[in-house]
């Protein structure tokens, strides 16, 4: 159910929409429901943060939306899909790698790992150009050598012929986002891109990244835990909870006045540093919920300050609260009474 | 302070100086006592204890010479097993071009004395055996028989069981589970009783017996390859090849082959010796390359005729000492490679 406003507006055909995905895992423990009915579409050159603490689905996501997740004995995946147009998980498996890279790519979360430590850097990125522009040896380092110069990589002449380990986790990180951009893809998911770097680091590998989104109207999906990454960096941001996506508003909207109760505590758990020393951390109380065996109704009542009884029986619907602001909660935080998505449309 | 003084050799608290000197006594002493040991002038009992106490010795000052020469510690041992392979595969690849005596054609050393002993007569430096022939050249043409046959069976067992293995645990699910009970089920049957039963149905060609001694590596190299597989593909990067259009060949052949490839070396190389023991002992049990073309283990084999061992042990100890410094080596040269690319040790 994509409807016009979940669209950035004024931005043409969404690159990429996902209607209605479920990924289950059929694990020793039961079915795990990691991704449990999730609608989101991203226009050309839009950033959307994807929030959430651990656990609540936000890799497996990235993972199913890019079709690296797909359906098999253990796993199960409903809804569709649309990258540039195509269903993902209709493809065959050939046609979905002819999509990784040249349309989708994607920048993982520990560089210490995701660089293969027996080979160089430059066939790290001379392998995609090869593969999928068909370019020779010689261009085919010709634009690696861009590249890392592009990702703000000194000497990268000297640095293609290097291996993973002669490199900082940062550079690495660089590399990683070099090796994502190689085959100049529309939509790029970056898996949580600074959680194994320095705090200075960080900043600087954000930075990047929003700055070449924006140079090549990339549209990007931020995936983090880490609201500071989030906050400024990206036009809309999703929180999930348990699977589901609790609230989807534009970023300043949703920092300056949270809908969704877990979202007002997220934000309000982030330590303030005009906070007098020693003030007590605002944390959430409880843990979120086995997946194999999620809570009847809202998957946050147990632990929301807010919730009645009917938040125990019967799952908030995400609805229309404000113009592009949707929030699946049946008692939001300051915010009108929800009118259901469906309706809206009509 | 001795601590201090700057002209201390890395790894003693010695200066160069005290180092080399004492390594020279050191040497010059095993030198004397190796002497006195060979020249069987004491009693002998005295005599084998007085060879290896010298022999430990020199062993020791030469170390610490070179040590001193070179300013840092030098693996002495390494250095020697490596050396004596080296040497060995010259030795077996020059053969045909050295000027040694006859090795096999019974009918040429008809006038050549039997059962020489060693290190007595130029011509023949190892002496001969009970037919005449060089013992020297038998051992060396015996080390290219062993030795072309363990390098081809470990050949075919790192390919064969590289290839297998990285597929079984790339693949995982049934492949792995079809790969898995053949592989146990060769291990499961005796080694030695199928090498006889290969051995009796095949020609006894040195083609043949590397396939036959490499189905004993295969389930080895097998499980190496399939547990550093499954380790290596749990890795993100093996995630990013494939977020990136790699096929499962490509992210095999070019994401873990190289990283399976270097655990897989070493182990092959302690795997080169257990081999050469089992083509010996199958040469000894009369089932391996038929003599008058000498292996290490048919050369054994002859030792063990009437009593030819105590009349002439050299018969014996000759093929046996070198079997055993080729093993040895082997052996130390894999332990060395092990610790150096342990799987374990891999963190990135």
């Amino acid at each position: 159910m994509t409807t016009a406003r979940d669209r950035f507006d004024g931005d043409g055909a969404p690159v990429l929409e996902v209607e209605d995905l479920h990924t289950r895992f059929t694990t020793p423990r039961g079915v795990v429901r990691a991704v449990d009915g999730v609608s989101l579409s991203l226009a050309p050159g839009e950033t959307l943060g994807l929030v959430g603490e651990s656990g609540s689905g936000k890799s497996v996501l990235g993972r199913t939306l890019m079709g690296l997740i797909a359906g098999g004995p253990t796993t199960e995946v409903t809804g569709t899909v649309r990258i540039g147009g195509q269903a993902v998980h209709e493809l065959t498996a050939k046609q979905r790698r002819r999509l990784w890279g040249p349309e989708i790519a994607m920048v993982f979360q520990d560089p210490m790992t995701s660089l293969n430590p027996v080979r160089r850097i430059g066939v790290h990125l001379t392998d995609p150009l090869r593969l999928h522009l068909g370019l020779g040896r010689r261009e085919a380092r010709e634009r690696a050598a861009e590249l890392l110069d592009r990702v703000g990589i000194p000497e990268p002449r000297r640095r293609l012929d290097q291996y993973p380990h002669e490199l900082s986790g940062g550079m690495r990180q660089r590399v990683m986002i070099a090796v994502a951009l190689s085959c100049d893809p529309s939509v790029l998911v970056a898996d949580e891109p600074t959680t194994a770097l320095d705090v200075t680091v960080q900043k600087q590998i954000l930075d990047l990244l929003a700055g070449i989104a924006a140079e090549r109207r990339m549209a990007t999906i931020l995936i983090s835990h880490d609201l500071g990454a989030v906050e400024g960096r990206t036009d809309r941001v999703a929180v999930m909870y348990a699977g589901r996506i609790v609230e989807k508003a534009p970023t300043k909207d949703l920092f300056a006045a949270p809908h969704h109760p877990y979202a007002e505590a997220l934000i309000g758990s982030v330590p303030a540093l005009s906070a007098a020393p020693h003030t007590v951390l605002r944390a959430i109380d409880g843990t979120p919920p086995d997946m194999a065996n999620p809570p009847d109704g809202c998957r946050f009542a147990p632990r929301c300050g807010r919730a009645e009884d009917r938040c125990r029986t019967e799952p908030p619907v995400l609805a229309e609260t404000a113009i592009d602001r949707t929030v699946a909660c049946h008692f939001p935080v300051d915010g009108p009474a929800a009118v259901p998505v469906q309706e809206a449309a009509r | 302070m001795l601590l201090s003084d700057p002209r201390a050799v890395r790894g003693t608290l010695l200066t160069r100086r005290a180092l080399a000197l004492r390594g020279a006594a050191m040497a010059l002493a095993g030198v004397v006592l190796l002497a006195l040991g060979l020249s069987g002038l004491l009693v002998a009992v005295v005599n084998p204890v007085l060879v290896i106490a010298g022999l430990v010795l020199l062993y020791a000052g030469s170390d610490r010479l070179i040590w001193a020469a070179r300013r840092r510690r030098t693996d002495l041992l390494l250095g020697l097993a490596a050396g004596w392979l080296v040497l060995l595969a010259a030795a077996a690849l020059l053969a045909p071009v050295l000027p040694l005596g006859e090795h096999e054609d019974v009918a040429s050393t008809i006038l050549e004395p039997t059962y020489l002993p060693p290190f007595q007569y130029l011509d023949h430096p190892l002496g001969t055996n009970g037919y005449g022939l060089d013992m020297l050249a038998r051992v060396i043409y015996g080390a290219r028989a062993s030795l072309t046959i363990s390098l081809m069976a470990v050949s075919i067992g790192l390919v064969v069981g590289g290839a297998v293995g990285v597929v079984a645990g790339y693949y995982r699910r049934r492949v792995d589970g079809v790969i898995g009970i053949l592989t146990n089920a060769l291990l499961a049957v005796p080694p030695l009783i199928l090498l006889i039963v290969l051995a009796t149905v095949l020609d006894p060609k040195v083609r043949n017996m590397a396939i036959a001694l490499s189905l004993l590596t295969i389930p080895t190299m097998v499980r190496l390859a399939r547990a550093n597989t499954i380790a290596y593909s749990q890795r993100e990067f093996v995630l990013a090849a494939r977020a990136l259009g790699a096929t499962r060949l490509r992210v095999m052949a070019r994401e873990l082959v190289p990283n399976v490839v270097p655990p897989m070396l070493s182990m092959a190389v302690v795997v080169i010796s257990s081999l050469i023991v089992a083509e010996a002992s199958l040469s000894f049990l009369g089932l391996g390359i038929q003599p008058p073309q000498p292996t290490w283990g048919n050369m054994i084999l002859e030792a063990e005729a009437g009593d030819t061992m105590t009349q002439h042990p050299s018969i014996l100890l000759v093929p046996g000492v070198v079997l055993f410094l080729t093993v040895f080596s082997f052996n130390l040269l894999g332990e060395r490679a092990q610790q150096r690319w342990d799987p374990r040790g891999a963190k990135l």
